[in-house]
Parts: C-alpha cells; sequence; structure tokens
C-alpha cells in the first residue's frame, strides 16, 4: 500500500515537471509535426491510424471477392480482377493492416510500459512508418497498370511470380522490399527499446507480457523478414535478369520457392498472433481482477511458439511430393505447438476462474478471441494431420482456418487493445452503447462469414477461384452476407473512435479499476512525454 | 552513454539483419546439398555412370518412362516404350521421339526426375540427351538416346521406377552466340 502511495505522489510530481516541459516543448503544429515526429505517441498514433485505412482498403477488396462467389458464375469481375483482388487483400491485410497495427501499438505502449522516456531510436522510428504509405502506393498503383496488379496469391509461388506474371511483378517486389525494411527498423526499434531503456528495477520477469510478446516478435521479424526479402530478389532476378533460381529449365526447382517462402512464412504467422497473446494477456487480468495466472509459463511459451515456428514451415507443403518421414516430422512438430498454446489458454481461462469479472467492451473482444482463436487452432491441428490435408489442402477449409486465427485472432485482439487504450490515449472514454454495438454485430457476422467456409471446404471447394459449383450456391451467400455485415460493422469502429478523439466523459488515469501497470499511472490522456525520468518500479 | 549502447545493439540487430538475408540465398545451395544427402527430391545424377557387369537376374524391376513439354512448348516428344522390365545391372537402351512442330529453330533442355524420390540415386545414366541442351531446326526430328540401368541395391520396396523427362524452351535464356553455335556443330556432327 506504502508503495503504491509513493509512485502516485511521484507521478504527481513527474506531471508537474512534464507539464513545465510541455511548455516548452509541446508538439509542433500542423502538418509538419506529423512528418517530422519524432515522438512514440505520434508514431504510435500514425501507425495505427494508418493500419485502420489499410483494413478498409483490403477489406473493400474482401467485399468484391465475397460479391463475386455471392453466386456462381461470373458476374461482377473478370477472373483476372478477381485474383488481383485475392493476392492484393493479403498482401494489405498482412502487411498494411495486422502488422502496422501492432507496430503501432508497440510504438505507444512498450516505452509506456516499461518506464521510458521514448523509443530508443526515435528518428528510425519515424523512417519506419513513412516509408510505408510509399510502399502501399506503389502496391496499390500496380492495380492500375495495363495487365493489372499481382495475381499470383499473396504467396506468390514460382512460376505464377515468375515465368507466368506481368510486369507489375517489379513493383510488387520493391513494394514488399520497402514493408520488409520497415518491419525490420520498426522491430530492432522494439528489441534495443527493450534492452536498453527499461526503468531502473524493471527486470525482465516483471515485463508486461505485451512487452515480452513483442520483444519475442521483435527477434522473429529480424531472423525472417530478410529471408523474405531474399525471396522477392530471387522472384525479380528469375524474371527480369535470366537467373534459374525456380525455373527447372536452368537446374533451378520451384519446389525450392515454397520452401523458402515459408521459412519465412511460418514465423510470419506467429508475427502476427504473438503480439495479440500479449493483449489479451493485458486485458484478461485487468476485468477478472485477478494476476495473470502462470506469467512465467506464459513467457516460456511464448518463446517456444516462436523457436517451433521454425521447424514446421512444410507443413504448408504436404501434397508437393515429399517423403514419408518428411511429412511425419513436420507434422509431428506441428502439432507439438498446441501444447504451449494450449499452456496460453489454459492460463487466460484460468486467470478467470473465480476472478471478479466485468465485461467491459475490451474484455467482450478478449473473450471472444479466446473462443474463436481457438476454432482457428483446432482448425490448424486437423490441417496438421498429413493423411487428411490432401483434403482439406487449398481449399475453403484453409480459407476458414487462417481467418479465424487471423480476423477473430489477431484483428479481435486489435481491436480489443483499441479499445482498452483507447481512454488513456484520447483522454475521453468512449460511447460504450456504439461500441457494444460494434461488438455483437462483428461477432455474429464475422461467424456467419467464416464459419460455413469450413463446410464448403470439407465438401471440396476451392480457394482463389471465382466461380464454383453450384451445390455450393447457398452456403455462399450466406457467407457473403456475413462478409458485408462484418465489413459494414467496421464502420461502427471508425464512428467510435473518431467520437472518442472528439471528446467525450473524461477518462480518469486508471481508467479500468483493475488496471495494473505503468501506462495506468500517468494521466489520461498520456501526456506527450512520460517518464522523463524513470518511474520507480514495484 | 545510452546513445553509445544503442549503437552497439543497433549494429548487432543489423548484423543479425544481413546474415538472414545472406542465410536467404544460402538456402539455395543449401537446399542442393539436403536433397543431395538425403536422395530426396528425384533428381537424378547429371554426370554419365560407368557401366555395370554384374546382373542381379533373380529380380525383375518395372521401368516406366513419361515424356512431356513444358510451357505449350510445341514439339512433339515421346519415349519409344512406355514401360520395360529390366534387371537390376542390367545396361538398356532406347529412344526418345521428338520433332519440332514450331516454325522457328529451338534449343530445349530435358529436366529428368524420378519417382519415387528415394528411387533416383540408383537409377544410372551412361549417356542421356538430358546431359546436353538439343537444338533443332524447325520441323526438323530425331531420336534421343538414354542408355541406363538399375542399381543392384534398390531397395526391396521399389518394384516400379518412373522416369520422368519434361522439356523446357531455353531458346530465348541463350545467348544468340551460343544459339548459333550449337546448330553449326550439331550440323557439322552429322
Amino acid at each position: 500500500m506504502d508503495s503504491a502511495n509513493t509512485s502516485i505522489v511521484d507521478t504527481e510530481t513527474n506531471d508537474q515537471h512534464q507539464a513545465d516541459h510541455e511548455h516548452h516543448h509541446g508538439p509542433a503544429k500542423g502538418i509538419m509535426r506529423w512528418i517530422l515526429t519524432t515522438n512514440h505517441k505520434d508514431i504510435g498514433s500514425m501507425y495505427l491510424l494508418f493500419s485502420l485505412l489499410m483494413f478498409f482498403i483490403g477489406g473493400t477488396m474482401a467485399m468484391v471477392i465475397r460479391a463475386e462467389l455471392f453466386q456462381p458464375g461470373l458476374q461482377i469481375v473478370d477472373p483476372n480482377f478477381f485474383n488481383q483482388m485475392t493476392t492484393v487483400h493479403g498482401l494489405i491485410m498482412v502487411f498494411g493492416a495486422v502488422m502496422p497495427a501492432f507496430v503501432g501499438l508497440a510504438n505507444w505502449m512498450v516505452p509506456m510500459m516499461i518506464g521510458a522516456p521514448d523509443m530508443a531510436l526515435p528518428r528510425m522510428n519515424n523512417w519506419s512508418f513513412w516509408i510505408l504509405p510509399f510502399a502501399f502506393a506503389i502496391l496499390l498503383m500496380s492495380l492500375f497498370m495495363e495487365g493489372g496488379g499481382p495475381n499470383f496469391g499473396w504467396t506468390f509461388y514460382a512460376p505464377l511470380s515468375t515465368t507466368y506474371s506481368n510486369d507489375s511483378t517489379a513493383f510488387f517486389v520493391f513494394s514488399v522490399h520497402i514493408m520488409g525494411i520497415s518491419s525490420i527498423m520498426g522491430a530492432i526499434n522494439v528489441i534495443v527499446t527493450i534492452f536498453n531503456l527499461r526503468a531502473p528495477g524493471m527486470t525482465w520477469m516483471k515485463l508486461p507480457l505485451f512487452v515480452w510478446t513483442w520483444l519475442i516478435t521483435a527477434f522473429l521479424l529480424i531472423a525472417v523478414m530478410p529471408v523474405l526479402a531474399g525471396a522477392v530478389t530471387m522472384v525479380l532476378t528469375d524474371k527480369y535478369f535470366g537467373t534459374s533460381f525456380f525455373d527447372a529449365a536452368g537446374g533451378g526447382d520451384p519446389v525450392m520457392f515454397q520452401h523458402i517462402f515459408w521459412f519465412f512464412g511460418h514465423p510470419e504467422v506467429y508475427i502476427m498472433i504473438l503480439p495479440a497473446f500479449g493483449i489479451i494477456s493485458a486485458i484478461i487480468p485487468t476485468f477478472a481482477r485477478k494476476p495473470l495466472f502462470g506469467y512465467a509459463s506464459m513467457v516460456y511459451a511464448t518463446a517456444s511458439i516462436a523457436g517451433l515456428s521454425f521447424i514446421v514451415w512444410a507443413h504448408h507443403m504436404f501434397t508437393t511430393g515429399m517423403p514419408v518421414f518428411g511429412e511425419l516430422f513436420f507434422m509431428y512438430c506441428t502439432m507439438l505447438i498446441s501444447v504451449p498454446t494450449g499452456v496460453k489458454v489454459f492460463n487466460w481461462v484460468a486467470t478467470m476462474w473465480r476472478g471478479a469479472m466485468t465485461f467491459e467492451v475490451p474484455m467482450m473482444f478478449a473473450i471472444a478471441f479466446i473462443v474463436l482463436f481457438t476454432i482457428g487452432g483446432f482448425s490448424g491441428l486437423m490441417l496438421a494431420i498429413t493423411p487428411v490435408d490432401f483434403q482439406y489442402h487449398d481449399t475453403y477449409f484453409v480459407v476458414a482456418h487462417f481467418h479465424y486465427v487471423l480476423v477473430t485472432g489477431a484483428i479481435f485482439s486489435i481491436m480489443a487493445g483499441a479499445y482498452y487504450w483507447l481512454p488513456k490515449w484520447t483522454g475521453n472514454m468512449f460511447n460504450v452503447a456504439w461500441a457494444k454495438a460494434h461488438f455483437w454485430l462483428s461477432l455474429i457476422s464475422v461467424n456467419v462469414l467464416f464459419f460455413p467456409m469450413h463446410f464448403v471446404g470439407l465438401a471440396g471447394m476451392p480457394r482463389r477461384i471465382p466461380d464454383y459449383a453450384t451445390q455450393f450456391a447457398d452456403f455462399n451467400a450466406i457467407i457473403s452476407i456475413g462478409g458485408f455485415a462484418f465489413g459494414l460493422s467496421q464502420l461502427l469502429f471508425v464512428v467510435v473512435v473518431y467520437k472518442c478523439i472528439r471528446g467525450g466523459e473524461k477518462a480518469s488515469a486508471r481508467v479500468w479499476e483493475g488496471a495494473e501497470g505503468l501506462e495506468w499511472e500517468v494521466p489520461s490522456p498520456a501526456p506527450y512525454h512520460t517518464f522523463e525520468t524513470p518511474p520507480p518500479i514495484k | 552513454m545510452a546513445n553509445a549502447s544503442h549503437f552497439a545493439l543497433l549494429k548487432k540487430l543489423l548484423l543479425v539483419t544481413v546474415f538472414m538475408f545472406g542465410f536467404g540465398f544460402a538456402l539455395v545451395p543449401l537446399y542442393d546439398v539436403f536433397c543431395d544427402i538425403t536422395g530426396l527430391n528425384g533428381k537424378t545424377d547429371n554426370q554419365a555412370a560407368a557401366a555395370s557387369d554384374n546382373v542381379d537376374t533373380n529380380r525383375l524391376v518395372t521401368v516406366e518412362f513419361i515424356a512431356h513439354t513444358q510451357g505449350g512448348l510445341p514439339w512433339t516428344f515421346e519415349p519409344e516404350v512406355k514401360r520395360i522390365k529390366v534387371h537390376p545391372g542390367e545396361v538398356h537402351s532406347l529412344q526418345f521421339f521428338v520433332q519440332n512442330m514450331s516454325s522457328a529453330d529451338k534449343v530445349v533442355q530435358a529436366i529428368p526426375s524420378v519417382s519415387p524420390g528415394l528411387a533416383a540415386s540408383y537409377f544410372h545414366k551412361i549417356e542421356c540427351f538430358c546431359f546436353n541442351q538439343q537444338p533443332l531446326l524447325s520441323q526438323q526430328r530425331a531420336d534421343l538416346g538414354l542408355q541406363f540401368y538399375i542399381d543392384r541395391d534398390l531397395p526391396q520396396e521399389y518394384s516400379t521406377v518412373t522416369l520422368s523427362y519434361t522439356l523446357f524452351d531455353i531458346s530465348d535464356k541463350l545467348k544468340q552466340n551460343d544459339f548459333d553455335q550449337l546448330f553449326t556443330s550439331n550440323a557439322e556432327a552429322d
């Protein structure tokens, strides 16, 4: 109790100091504030708003896909454009929506959670954000080129992306390069910040789990984003400079592309979910009013998931004609991942067990995350079973699986995190009624959207095809209606965020009754500069 | 002071990044080495093997031949026989018939692949058209020869081995000089 009191007093003197400081050194005015800023909160906000914009652009493409698939036959777009939509939808959602949203949350929250004044490398932070809009401008512009944009799927398998692609591929390659450079710079910044700028007394095993998961994610990023950069470079040289990395005629091997791609691609899926685990691990204890159950096991589980993610890549390639031994190896390794993941799910449930739970909006999203992410995890286990994967491979079952882990997993966690920290960012409580409407509409529509995909997938409907056999018509109509409803529901989120930025009931420093952590000890909204002198750690 | 420690860590992390970029490319030779050591991937030796004089007459292995062209190459390409039975160690020869049906002179490369993949290292080629690039004038025909034997050590579980050839058009990949050279040296040989 005593220490809590001192920390409050300290925070107050801190604020006083900060108020004085801001007097001379507040944010600059006008557009140049945003272009030149090196403030982690400004950059975090820009990342988050950028990812929201990308979420809607990628979402619009999903609407085109669902409109075309509303009925069997070809009615709205031609197949080439349909393929561009599936490709660019995937690229934008992965690299433009989910990853920048997590980087934005890291920028905002990591320094505040560890008692640091800012990110360690603020100038690089500015760069890593500002090259992103150019990357996506290049990618989106390529859609308007003659022959259209990339249409080979977000996985850009050779030879689709080499022999059979058009010249927009060069733009695709450069935009992926820029996205990769941005992610690597962001990851390096997170690592240096966490290593060097922890407040005195913030030991490793006191780090909030969001910080831990992001630290591990950042290491995954610098390990695999360069491999992706290598893969797109090989595609570029194969296509334009006569090399034969993936061309059998010149001694290369197209299957090798898949190995290199998925060596990046599987850790990538954990890059998109580990920070989500961190967010959920922050939210559940707050609203269950209990400390997180099994903190240390959460840290070790996160690290072992990251480690295992490097030796399971070929489960994406069971149908490429691997020998049985290889298939068994990758099958068992993949299934092994469900152990640390299960540890996490059980820890969350145990945290809620006999807690004094309340169901504020972030908690609703967090609970929906646990249930729906677990459904995605189970379908992942089904896909891991080699013999049955031959049936599921390349069907809508796979689409259902990765949308459960990415939409109701990653995206729901980002929504949960946004609602959780929005009052801290803006100083205002959001409109709870609108936010609850957003939650319930999203929850229902997302299941109408993705659950029936399991059924059509098991029945054999292939993915990435603009037409389908007529027996799938009813389910696809339902899926499309769910899709439109989910897409429209997200407009409510924009309304809630907009209204919350403009005003609303003033939020207290702690915002949520059970919230623990340094970020809740600074006032709401968080001052432009926080923790210029390190806070005392309890 | 803080900046110096940031810089030191930044340098290490950048080094990791550069190393992993290099590792991405190193995966290419590593992949071949891995396939070579484990015998995965169904790649046969691209070197001529010495003939064997040791024949296992107690055993018969079915060898199937598949021939096809890739990328809409307008050539006909088929083996003399689709299936033969051979004794391990016994040398066999057969022809593959090709004709360039297009109106342009073309150079092709045949890429072999053996299924099941693990049997590939027991498939020895003494002479094969796949060792060389094959130039054909427009409408020209040719018989391409293959001489091979199956290793006596072929594990018992393999009773059928399938050898597949795919013809790739590599005319555009060759320099004009090399392209012409192939046709002149071919004419001289004839």
